[in-house]
């Protein structure tokens, strides 16, 4: 990977940088639990929660660990576990 | 290469191609240092100006605008709410390939902070005179440096110029070094206020035509442009961050010889030289050697002349380009000193003053092991006469038989403490 002085960029950037290496929680959805209420897409910050096939999945490269979503799911369906390497 | 630091064969041969110059195209007049600088900008042919006025630098953006009013200067003339503002249009309008400049002062300066850093960081040649003010509390509007050189961290270059015809040339100067393709930072061309920004001096004011040969377009090599895409100081992470702090760094080295040669180019074309990083007054065979930046040196010069005609051995290194600091010219030049006396208008409260503490740092690793003591004078605005020079070499000369102290206000009022 070549760096342009300046930090300068072509457009969609972030798909290439990721931004999840700084999380300490990770959250882990119980998709039993979940009734598809989709606040935790609206609450994430990082806009990083999106549907797939139906189950509401964080997208972990750029998930920062911040627990919103958890602390705004009514159904007590995400919890955030320490995530040790 | 390095005719700074040979100050009486390059001033010779300055004043000799200066004199025929002069026959050809001697443009002499009795102006405002602020007037004769705006001139220098005019002739720069800036696209954006935006500042934000502020004693003692007001004069220099008033006069731009008047210029662009009448229609001498085809700019676009910006006016903001603040320094930030005034700064941060910059960092736009750069991007976007405009040939930018600004100019403030010292809490103008202070409050363009963050901003400063981004220009740097974004590599973004803006050009911007410092009319050199004292920073509050307590409020002063009069002259010392330590707006600039608390701001020396910040990646920009500082140009100290010595008179109004150096704070003119150096203007144009900077453009060509900061648009350098190699090179890309921002320049401070640094003036001391009112001593220079209010003073009315005989100047011979740039000529467009040469200033246009002198300095090309600014055409850089990506710009921030709708049809193409792209975003100037992106998010960087720890994995490359320090890499784009590298290139900056790079950069900087890169310009010491550049201001060198961009000093030389200017030689050819106007006449007039003043070394690139050093330039120096009697120093090659004095025992006393005086360092310092900016306008002080009309005086010390002065001074020099008087001592001289007492045998006293005094010479004077005058640093012109402090960021980057020129770690090998001062070595080459200061090697054969037997004491050195470090003058600046500014102090690091807590250690010394900036200039002392690089240059002290400059020597410790090589072979000189000369004495070297600082001294603050001039702060807020306080008068550096040629009795203080006196006082200054007395203690320098005392100094050779041993450093009594190693840094100290000059000019303290002890009966008023």
């Amino acid at each position: 990977m070549e760096i342009k002085a300046g930090r300068l960029v072509d457009p969609c950037s972030s798909q290439i940088t990721k931004t999840g290496a700084w999380r300490t929680f990770v959250p882990v959805v119980d998709h039993k639990k979940c009734i598809k209420c989709s606040l935790c897409e609206i609450y994430c910050p990082e806009g990083c929660i999106h549907q797939e096939e139906g189950l509401f999945i964080p997208d972990l490269d750029y998930c920062k660990g911040c627990s919103v979503c958890a602390h705004e799911c009514p159904q007590r369906a995400i919890i955030m576990i320490l995530e040790e390497k | 290469m390095n005719k700074g630091s040979d100050g009486k064969t390059s001033q010779k041969m300055a004043s000799q191609a200066y004199g025929q110059k002069m026959a050809k195209t001697a443009n002499m007049k009795v102006v405002e240092g602020s007037y004769a600088v705006a001139h220098a900008v005019m002739c720069c042919l800036p696209d954006v100006i935006s500042a934000y006025p502020i004693t003692p630098q007001t004069h220099i953006v008033e006069h731009l605008s008047q210029m662009v009013a009448d229609g001498e200067l085809d700019s676009e003339f910006l006016t903001v709410d603040s320094e930030f503002s005034a700064l941060s249009v910059l960092v736009g309008s750069s991007a976007c390939g405009a040939r930018c400049y600004s100019s403030t002062t010292s809490q103008g300066l202070a409050l363009m902070y963050e901003v400063l850093y981004n220009v740097s960081g974004m590599r973004l040649p803006v050009v911007m005179n410092v009319a050199n003010r004292a920073m509050g509390a307590p409020l002063n509007i009069w002259n010392d440096q330590q707006d600039a050189i608390g701001a020396r961290d910040v990646g920009w270059l500082q140009i100290y110029a010595e008179d109004v015809q150096e704070s003119v040339d150096a203007t144009l100067q900077a453009y060509k070094i900061a648009e350098d393709s190699d090179i890309r930072l921002p320049i401070m061309v640094c003036m001391d206020g009112f001593i220079l920004t209010h003073v009315y001096e005989p100047v011979e004011l740039l000529d467009k035509d040469l200033a246009r040969e002198f300095l090309p377009p600014y055409r850089p090599e990506y710009i921030l442009d709708p049809k193409h895409p792209k975003t100037f100081g992106a998010f960087a992470d720890p994995s490359t961050y320090t890499e784009f702090r590298y290139q900056q760094f790079e950069a900087q080295e890169k310009a010491l010889d550049k201001i060198e040669k961009v000093a030389v180019e200017f030689e050819e074309v106007f006449g007039r030289y003043y070394g690139g990083l050093l330039d120096s007054y009697h120093a090659e065979d004095a025992e006393v050697v005086i360092v310092t930046l900016g306008s002080v040196i009309g005086t010390i010069k002065d001074a020099i002349d008087a001592l001289r005609s007492e045998g006293k051995k005094v010479g004077l290194i005058k640093v012109r380009s402090y960021r980057p600091f020129p770690v090998k010219a001062l070595r080459k030049s200061l090697k054969d000193a037997s004491v050195i006396a470090v003058l600046e208008k500014d102090v690091s409260i807590g250690s010394e003053a900036g200039l002392l503490t690089d240059l002290k740092a400059a020597l410790y690793n090589s072979q000189i092991r000369t004495p070297v003591i600082g001294f603050t004078a001039g702060l807020g605005g306080r008068d550096i006469t040629i009795k203080d020079i006196r006082r200054l070499v007395d203690k320098a000369e005392a100094a050779r038989k041993g450093i009594e102290s190693e840094f100290e206000f000059l000019t303290l009022r002890k009966e008023i403490l």
